[in-house]
């Protein structure tokens, strides 16, 4: 029955224009995105290392290949995707609120939490096909039209540069952390749908909620950083970096400073944020099912 | 008072022999370092900075006299340090007007060294002073400490193999004054994965390290200009 109610939510799902609406703006971005270095990208890389440019060559053209496009993708949209995923996900209950088909899918014997749950795993489902989409438009695309090399990565204090063969299983993992992480977003909003009859509040509140904990999280101040910051699920969204942090020979001996293939920095905490971000899902959508199963449907 | 006139006398002619013995070495080790026209060699770069986290690069090194040197990850991501032009000791031996001047003696590695401090003549040189360690024996640099006007103050100590003939190492340890790396949180959005931050200003050890270790030399076989560009 599950399953059914499954394929129902995910052909709902499709059927509805701003679902490709995603889509659509994804692509546009990251052409956007790919243009913009194609045509300045030197200037780009240049600028992460001009303070540098004194003491080392900078090879720029290997620098700027296709692993580091998609990096730099997936930096600048995984902070604005959760927009998108509030867009479906927070019409979920609210627009068949306010269509009126809520009632009728009520009246079927199906009980509430299944619908919930249906509707999370098709929120869930349109996460990694759009995921997926950035894959293929990120990642594949951008490795045809700037070549593959080593990929680097420019931290707060230092610089990474991982081997062109280390890379790819890096992505893989980064891809499902941020399906992860993005499965939070739909859990929040599917979790304001249930407390809404229209379709914008839930997105709006969503998003905003959103938007509020990236600036405290961006915020420097110890206030927030002791406190608050550590536990915001935007914080531990990032955790899909740490497969791109790898672990390196301690500063003295025989390979001293050198990255060690196939390392991660620091596993336990990401396995500490992917905790965090089930921790989340579960709170979101427990308040969903039991705000969901007490909700009045006939008024 | 004759006494006295005879011992500084005596004490010049020696410093003048002495002085007579370094230029001899110098143009000794002169002369065997500019058996090589050019090389090609294949290379294992290890890079040791604060702020730089790079794997183990394979590298190839190319030469070509009199002070062209390029060193390219041809396959990857590296960051050179552009001082590396004087991990070839021909680019200091091949200065046209030199003073020498001696500088001591040491022990490197169990090898008595003689320590000469170079001096340019001319002001359009790169290189402001270099001290070089010479093997005596051997007519090899071990080791050179050389300042210069673009790039700083850079240590080179090196290990000979099967072409020392050449005056070409098989390993060189390269050390240059470092800077300090920082981006804004804002543009980097940083997973904090609870590793300690290698914060550049408040280290103790700021310089940095390049260790190339060669093989596979093709010596005087002629080396292309394009791959100087």
């Amino acid at each position: 029955m599950f399953f059914t109610l499954l394929k129902i939510e995910l052909f709902k799902i499709s059927k509805r224009p701003r679902t490709y609406i995603a889509f659509g703006a994804l692509a546009v971005l990251i052409f956007l995105i790919q243009l913009a270095l194609k045509a300045n990208g030197d200037e780009f890389v240049g600028l992460l290392l001009s303070a540098q440019e004194d003491t080392f060559e900078i090879p720029r053209k290997e620098m700027l290949n296709g692993y580091f496009v998609c990096f730099f993708v997936l930096n600048m949209l995984l902070i604005h995707i959760p927009l998108l995923v509030a867009l479906i996900a927070g019409d979920q209950i609210s627009g068949e609120a306010g269509m009126g088909t809520l009632r009728f899918m009520i009246g079927k014997p199906i009980s509430r939490t299944q619908i919930i749950l249906a509707k999370y795993c098709a929120s869930v489902i349109y996460i990694v096909l759009m995921l997926f989409w950035m894959a293929i438009l990120g990642l594949f695309l951008s490795n045809i039209l700037f070549g593959t090399s080593d990929l680097f990565i420019g931290r707060q204090f230092d610089v990474i540069v991982l081997e062109a063969s280390d890379i790819m299983w890096r992505y893989l993992l980064a891809f499902l952390f941020a399906t992860l992480g993005l499965s939070v977003i739909a859990a929040l909003a599917i979790m304001f749908s249930v407390f809404s009859d229209n379709s914008i509040g839930p997105i709006v509140t969503a998003t905003t909620v959103v938007i509020v904990c990236t600036i405290i999280q961006q915020l420097t101040v110890p206030l927030f950083e002791n406190t608050i910051t550590p536990w915001l699920f935007t914080t531990h969204m990032l955790g899909w970096k740490g497969f791109f942090y790898p672990e390196t020979y301690q500063m003295v001996g025989e390979n001293s400073g050198a990255v060690i293939k196939g390392s991660i920095e620091n596993i336990s905490a990401i396995y500490k944020s992917s905790a965090i971000l089930f921790g989340y899902i579960l709170l979101f959508l427990g308040i969903a099912i039991w705000q969901f199963r007490k909700k009045d449907i006939l008024t | 008072m004759k006494i006295l006139v005879v011992a500084i006398l005596l004490l010049n002619l020696n410093l003048v022999n002495a002085q007579t013995d370094v230029e001899e070495l110098v143009k000794k080790v002169k002369a065997k370092y500019e058996k090589v026209i050019d090389y090609e060699a294949s290379g294992k770069m290890k890079t040791n900075v604060l702020f730089i986290k790079v794997p183990i690069a394979n590298v190839k090194i190319y030469y070509k006299k009199p002070n062209k040197l390029k060193i390219k990850n041809e396959n990857g991501v590296s960051f050179i340090p552009k001082g590396t032009i004087n991990v070839n000791m021909n680019n200091v031996l091949s200065m046209k007007n030199y003073q020498v001047i001696e500088a001591g003696s040491e022990v490197i590695d169990g090898t008595p060294v003689t320590i000469v401090k170079i001096l340019p003549e001319e002001d359009t040189e790169d290189v402001v002073l270099s001290k070089l360690y010479i093997d005596t024996k051997n007519l090899l640099v071990l080791k050179s400490i050389t300042t210069t006007k673009e790039n700083g103050t850079y240590e080179i100590s090196m290990q000979y193999g099967e072409h020392s003939d050449y005056g070409l190492p098989k390993k060189v340890k390269f050390s240059f004054n470092a800077k300090g790396y920082k981006l804004p949180k804002g543009i980097t959005f940083d997973y904090d994965n609870g590793a300690a931050k290698s914060d550049f200003d408040k280290a103790e050890n700021k310089k940095g390290k390049v260790e190339i270790t060669y093989s596979a030399y093709s010596i005087n076989k002629g080396v292309k200009d394009e791959v100087f560009k």
